[in-house]
Parts: structure tokens; sequence; C-alpha cells
């Protein structure tokens, strides 16, 4: 670890990173394409964070190489600030006196415009863009230095003001629903279009800054009993629990047709995500072949439910009787799929999973079983389900199925979490071979784990069938297991929050953020690498490691004396 | 007088390396004895060997009458034979309470799938089970610790946790790999009263593996002197003490210091 302090060299790096960060997205075109998207009024648009985020996570991360090895902070803060807009400012000079656009299609007039904060003529805007960036900077540096008591409130203000940019369709769409408020289009109060306009986002700024500012007043320092779990206080949680079992109910009516359709692929997420959180949360096995199991549940739903395909025996089955067989037999092949790979750890078995859900898709693709599951043509017209009569043919009905779905599949993780089951799967996570010696059998719990999370994987695919009406091998591709198993390490391994939360990020935004799909897999890995640099425990870690986290607080020291 | 355990002519081989050199050990239930010898000698060998950790080459081990060699380890848990380690394997991010359920593994019967729909039968075993664990806290000393993560538990209080958690699923034998090392003269004599109390109290019969000789000559009834794999000594305390090749093996050929007062500890780990 060097112990070197931060001089005016680091600086000039830091600041060329910043500089080439701010170029790299500014040539790829994603500046410009979220430039499209205006936060508050017509003057901040996502475009412009995006361009100054550079500057700005470099000096955040610079205020913490100096505040850790020392260092000149603001000749540093100085450097930064000035050597960063430099490659941008470069970029805007070539661009007028040479055409690149034949090399780099999004070197482009509308891109010079956005650098240049649309100021004319350009020497006056790349000026302009100069003095922002490093302006900007000095206030990121003045941020690190604020005091705690200023700073948190501040952050999490900003959080929220971002989010609300951020998530903005789906307020405007709750506050003008008819439904809740009456007619009064709220949303005309505070949105012109997308964007918050000016007033009313100083005005949300202000308001949420004091709010937070008083509220971390209020909160006693002093270290409080750990014994105590507030959280777990039953009145609350059953408060907690009607709040959003309520909010889940009505959230398809209030967001409308397209939102729920967004809802529907976070809550088969969820459900999958909770599935694979049993079998590497729970039991550290790591799984990258999930979607294997999520492809049985689907297929086994086509077959079944159609007439087209050639289901062996009988004729067709409706929806809820196909659903359990499609679950059980997902069931089945997790457990043939965990034999051969039982005595397997780690990145080998990561790879052999890997493998199997290829096989699974490629199966699925041949023209030897397209007889059966229809080949590259996939299943078509599966039916909706119906229940006592009603037809389930909207986004919003299939969406209540769904989140029943993974209400049960949550219920049963959390009761098998608190069991002995739970407690032999962490303790095979934590120490395989100790586990073993504790009488655990180690082939029985593994097994387990890869049935129970490919059971609810497929119970995930048989409604997903059902809602698609059509399923293609395509559906069945790695990524989908990827995405898996990346939400539920950025939501927190092990935890069912953090399940929730890693599909409403993983999953969710970028239904609501679509107009930025083309860059989906670029802010995606971006996303993955800086959680795994700041907070690699992911949002919401499971218990065990939030405990671990507060491990420094109110551990009473123990002497060691025997007696008692 | 049947042996709880016999180990007859037991030998490991990993390649060329013999570990462990036909060894012949048998215990008696409610004996504590011990196994000690210079590092490498094969002691932590020969455990691994008995739990089925590692399959022997030749020979047989008897446990309760019947032969265990090539068994599973879970099984071997199951039929009674419980360990600790020389470096402490708790699990690390599990608290206390936990690792010691984890320990009753053998001991709860309740059908898995009950843990869903809470039966009965699942709450009134999970009761009872936790019950049992804060007892076996209160009993090692750890009363109140239950929730402390094991990793943020001081040295002292890992080792007994871990023999907390080994003693939970309620064994018959009760290998005690290395248990006081790293102690101070203060805590070494607690945790040898408390050993002995194991088989006092409730039973458990001891094979230890020790280098302290304080504790050694202390408690054990029998002791087994091990070198290059090899049986090199057997008998009671007063046996051992005078017996040149035990002598010879620790301190090298020349010395001539009886091992009652002190403790070849000086080695590296081995």
């Amino acid at each position: 670890m060097q112990e070197k302090t931060f001089n005016w060299r680091n600086a000039a790096n830091y600041g060329l990173i910043g500089s080439v960060v701010m170029l790299y997205f500014s040539m790829i075109g994603m500046v410009e394409v979220f430039s499209t998207r205006d936060l508050i009024g017509d003057f901040l648009n996502m475009g412009h964070l995006l361009l100054f985020g550079g500057a700005i996570g470099v000096m955040l991360f610079a205020a913490k190489r100096i505040s850790d090895h020392g260092g000149d902070f603001w000749l540093s803060t100085l450097i930064i600030g000035a050597v960063s807009p430099l490659l941008p400012i470069l970029l805007v000079i070539m661009s007028l006196n040479f055409n690149m656009r034949p090399i780099f299609i999004n070197v482009s007039p509308p891109l010079n415009e956005l650098i240049t904060l649309g100021l004319e003529p350009t020497a006056v805007g790349l000026v302009a863009f100069f003095f922002v960036t490093l302006i900007l900077v000095a206030l990121t540096a003045a941020f690190t230095r604020l005091p705690g008591r200023i700073r948190t409130p501040l952050t999490t203000t900003i959080v929220y003001m971002l989010s609300i940019g951020i998530f903005s369709e789906l307020i405007i769409q709750v506050l003008n629903n008819p439904l809740i408020f009456r007619g009064f289009r709220l949303a005309g109060l505070f949105f012109t279009g997308k964007s918050l306009d000016l007033i009313p986002a100083v005005v949300l700024f202000v308001g949420f800054f004091g709010l937070f500012y008083w509220r971390g007043g209020r909160e006693p320092k002093a270290a409080v009993e750990p014994k105590t779990r507030p959280h777990l206080d039953p009145r609350r949680r059953w408060i907690q629990l009607g709040l959003i079992v309520i909010g889940l109910a009505v959230a398809p009516w209030i967001l409308g047709l397209f939102l729920s359709q967004a809802l529907f692929e976070v809550g088969r997420f969820v459900l999958m995500g909770l599935g694979l959180n049993i079998v590497v949360g729970y039991a550290g096995l790591l799984d990258l072949g999930y979607v294997a199991f999520f492809a049985f549940g689907a297929y086994v739903m086509g077959v079944m439910t159609t007439e087209t395909t050639l289901n062996m025996g009988g004729g067709v089955v409706n929806f809820w009787l196909a659903l359990p067989i499609a679950v059980g037999i997902s069931v089945v092949f997790g457990v043939l799929l965990g034999f051969p790979v039982l005595r397997l750890r780690g990145d080998y078995l990561a790879i052999v999973t890997l493998g199997f859900g290829e096989i699974i898709r490629l199966l699925a693709l041949s023209d030897w079983l397209a007889p059966l599951v229809g080949g590259a043509q996939g299943i078509l017209k599966i039916p909706n389900p119906v229940f006592f009569g009603i037809d389930f043919n909207s986004p919003q009905l299939m969406y209540y199925l769904m989140v029943i779905g993974a209400l049960i599949v949550g219920f049963v993780s959390i009761r098998l979490r608190d069991s002995r089951l739970g407690r032999q799967w962490m303790a095979m996570r934590e120490d395989e071979d100790v586990a073993e010696a504790m009488g655990i059998n180690l082939v029985q719990t593994k097994l387990l784990a890869f049935a129970i999370g490919a059971g609810f994987s497929g119970l995930a695919g048989a409604i997903f069938a059902a809602r698609l009406g059509t399923i293609f091998p395509h559906s069945f591709s790695l990524l989908i297991s990827i995405n898996a198993l990346a939400l539920i390490i950025v939501g927190g391994l092990g935890s069912i929050p953090g399940v929730i939360v890693g599909a409403i990020a993983l999953v969710g935004l970028p239904e609501l953020l679509r107009e930025f799909t083309e860059y989906r897999l670029l802010m995606y890995g971006i996303l993955l690498i800086v959680m795994m640099l700041i907070r690699p425990e992911g949002f919401l870690p499971a218990e065990v490691f939030q405990r671990e986290l507060h491990a420094g607080e109110d551990q009473p020291e123990f002497s060691g004396a025997v007696a008692d | 007088m049947d042996k709880l355990l016999s180990a007859r002519n037991v030998t490991k081989r990993f390649g060329g390396l013999v570990a462990v050199n036909d060894l012949t050990l048998e215990l008696d239930q409610g004996q504590i004895y011990a196994v000690i010898g210079p590092n490498g000698a094969g002691k932590t060998t020969f455990f691994n060997v008995i739990t089925g950790f590692y399959k022997l080459d030749e020979g047989i081990i008897e446990f309760d009458g019947r032969p265990i060699n090539g068994l599973s380890t879970d099984i071997i848990t199951r039929l009674g034979i419980s360990r600790t380690y020389q470096n402490i394997r708790l699990f690390s991010n599990m608290t206390a309470l936990e690792n010691i359920l984890v320990g009753q593994h053998p001991r709860l019967k309740t059908f898995w799938a009950e843990a869903v729909w809470k039966s009965k039968r699942f709450q009134e075993e999970e009761a009872e089970a936790h019950e049992e664990a804060n007892r076996l806290l209160s009993f090692v000393g750890l009363r109140g610790q239950g929730d402390t993560l094991a990793r943020n538990m001081p040295y002292g209080a890992q080792r007994r946790l871990e023999i907390a958690r080994a003693i939970a699923s309620n064994p018959k034998l009760l290998l005690l790999d290395e248990p006081t090392a790293g102690m101070n003269p203060n805590e070494t004599a607690e945790m040898t009263d408390f050993i002995r109390n194991l088989r006092d109290e409730l039973g458990i019969t001891i094979l230890l593996i020790e280098h302290d000789m304080r504790v050694v000559m202390g408690i054990s009834e029998q002791i087994t002197v091990m070198d290059f794999g090899q049986k090199i000594a057997e008998g009671n305390p007063n046996e051992i003490q005078g017996n040149p090749a035990v002598i010879e093996a620790y301190l090298g050929r020349g010395a001539a210091s009886g091992l009652g007062d002190h403790s070849p500890e000086s080695e590296s780990a081995g």
C-alpha cells in the first residue's frame, strides 16, 4: 500500500481520467442521447449530468485518496478541475476543423452545442464549459469537506432529486391519475412535459434538504442497545407489510398499461431472483445456467396448453393444471442438473452450470426437438389463463399473477431461511468441509437448493409463457442468467429486500429509461463495476452482512472468564 | 470392556509421504486420552482419518463396535464423533448462536419442508434447539453473546464457542485439536478444568491433541506419543514423563531433563 501523498501528478492523472471519461461518453453518442431527457426546465438535461459526471466522479475519488494519503487539497482540486474539460474542448475544436463524422459518427453539431452549453460563438462556449467544469469540480471538492451534519442530508436530497428526474414519468402518471387525485392534474404544477420546472425544483430541493437536515438532528447519536431491533417489532412490520400489499395491489391501475408491463418484468425477475438467491445467496452455489429452469417452466406450459406441438399424451390442458406440472418438471431437472455438479466448487461449478444453460437453449432451438418444442419458431398462441370466467388478457392481471407468485416464493424463502435447512445452506456456504463435519449431508443440502431454486424459476417461466403467448429459444439466453445473478448481487446477496431492489434497479430502471436502450448494456456494466468498487455487499445486504458492517459499534468486550 | 474407539494399524499416505504409519490406539468410554508429539508427527492427520475427512490406506477404525473407516464425515458425526480444529474453523459470518444451532444438526429430526408452514413439531423443535443452544452458550461461559458474530469474538471466546458447537450434537467422543493453543497460563488452567468437566458432567470421552504439557499431564489418563507418523510410546503420564524415547523425540538426542516443567511449543505450527 503506497503511502505517497497525493501530489500534483496524481491530480493531473485524475483530471486526465475524468477528461477521458467525459470524452468517451461524448464520442459514443451517449451524451447526446441522454440530452433528450430534460430534467429541469430545458436547461438541465441528463446529458449534462452524464457529461459533467465524469469530472465530478473523479473528484470524489480523488478527495477520498487525499483524505487517506494526504496532499494539497485545493491545488489538486484546481488541477483536476482544469484538466478535465480539456479533452472535450479539444474534441470540439478538432471537429470544427476536420470532418470527423466518417469515423466518429457521434461527433456532431448537437454534441458541440451541448459541450459549449449552447453559447455562440464557439470560443465563448468553450471557455464557459471550461469554467463551469472547474466550478463544478470545486463545488464537489467543497462538498466532500462539508461536515457530516450537512453533507448527509445534502447527499440524500441530491439522490431524491435525481430519482425524481429519473422516475418523472412514473410520478407524472401517479399525479395525473384521476382515481387518486380526483381530476386535479397535479403533475402540471411541477412538471412541463417530463421535466421539472425550475421554481418547483428549487422549492423541492430546499424542502427536502430542510427535512433531512431536521431529521438528522433528531436521532440521538448516543449508542443504542444493539439487542433491540426495531425493525422486527411485530406491529410496525404488519403496518409496513399492509402498505406494501396495498401499494402492489393498486400499482397497475395507477401506472397504466405500459408501466404494468414493466412491473411484470420486474416481478418476473424478482421471482427468478428469489430462486437464484437460494442457490447462490443462501447455499453459495454459483449457478450461471439458471435460465435453463426458466425455460423448462415456459416450455412445459407452452407444450401443454397449445395444440401446435406434439404434447405427449393428453390434449390441451388449461393453465392452472399445467402450472404445477411445469414447476414440478423444473424441480426434477433441478435435481438432475445438480447431481453431476455436486463435487464442483466455485469457478468450475459456474462454468459447468453455464454449459447446462446453453445446452438447454440449444436443445430448444434444435431441429431434433422441433416437433415437440417448435425449434426456432418457438411455440405460439399460448392461451391466457382463465380464472372463474375472467380472462387474464391484460398486463395488469398477469402482473397480479406474477406478484402472487413472487409473494409465495418470498414467503417460502423466508421460512426456509430461518429453519434448519437455511442454516445448513449457510454453514455449507461458509465452510463446506466443516459443515459436513457437523453432520450435514452435503448431497441432500445442495440438491435441495438446486431443486427449490429451479422450481421458483420454472414458476416464473410458466407465468411468463402464458403472458407472452409465444416463446422462442431466444428468450432463454445466457444473458437472462447473468441478469438474474447481477441483480441479486447488486441488490444484496442473501437478502430478500435486496432481490427486490436489485430487480427494480436492473430491470425496472431500464424500462423507465427506455430512451437509452442502446446503451443499456454499457450502463449495466458500469453499474456493476461501480457497485463492486464502492459497495460490494449490495444495496440492501442480508442481515448477516449488515451486522458485520456495524461490527465496530456496541459489541461488549469480553474478558474471557469461564465462570458465569 | 468394549473399546469406544479402536483404531488399529492405521496407515495414511500422501504420495510418498507416510503421514500416519501403522498406528494403533484404543479408547475406553469415559477416558481422557491425549495424543502428543512434535509438530508434523501426524496427529491432526490422524484426527482427519478418524472423522472421515481422509480415507485411510490401511487399517481399520471401529467406533462403538462398528467399522467407520470409509464412511463419509457427516455419517461419522451422526454416529457420535465431534471435533474442534487446530486453527479455529467457526462459521465466521454467523452468530455464536447460529454456530451452535448448526452443531445441533444431527439432533434435529423434523422434515425440512415443515418449516414452510411452521408445523407444531417444527416450532417445538426449533424452540428447544434455541433453548439448548443458549444453555450451551452459558455452559462455556458465553452467556448473552449469542448475537455476536463469530468473527468478532475474542480468541478465547472463539475457542470455547467451537467446543460448544462440537458438543451441541451430543457426541459420545470429542476430538479436541490443540484446545489451549495461544492461551496464557490462566486461560489454559480454565480450559483444562473445563475439559475435565466435559467428561465429568456430560460423560463425553475426550481425545485431545496437545502441546502444553501442563494440560496433558494434568488431565490425561492415557497418552500416546507420536513421531513421524508412528507411535513411539504409550502409557499414563508418569510412564511417559520418564520415557527416554519421548524425551529424545521432543528435545533431540542428548537432552536429559524430564518433560514435567516445560512445554515444547517453540516450533511453529505444523
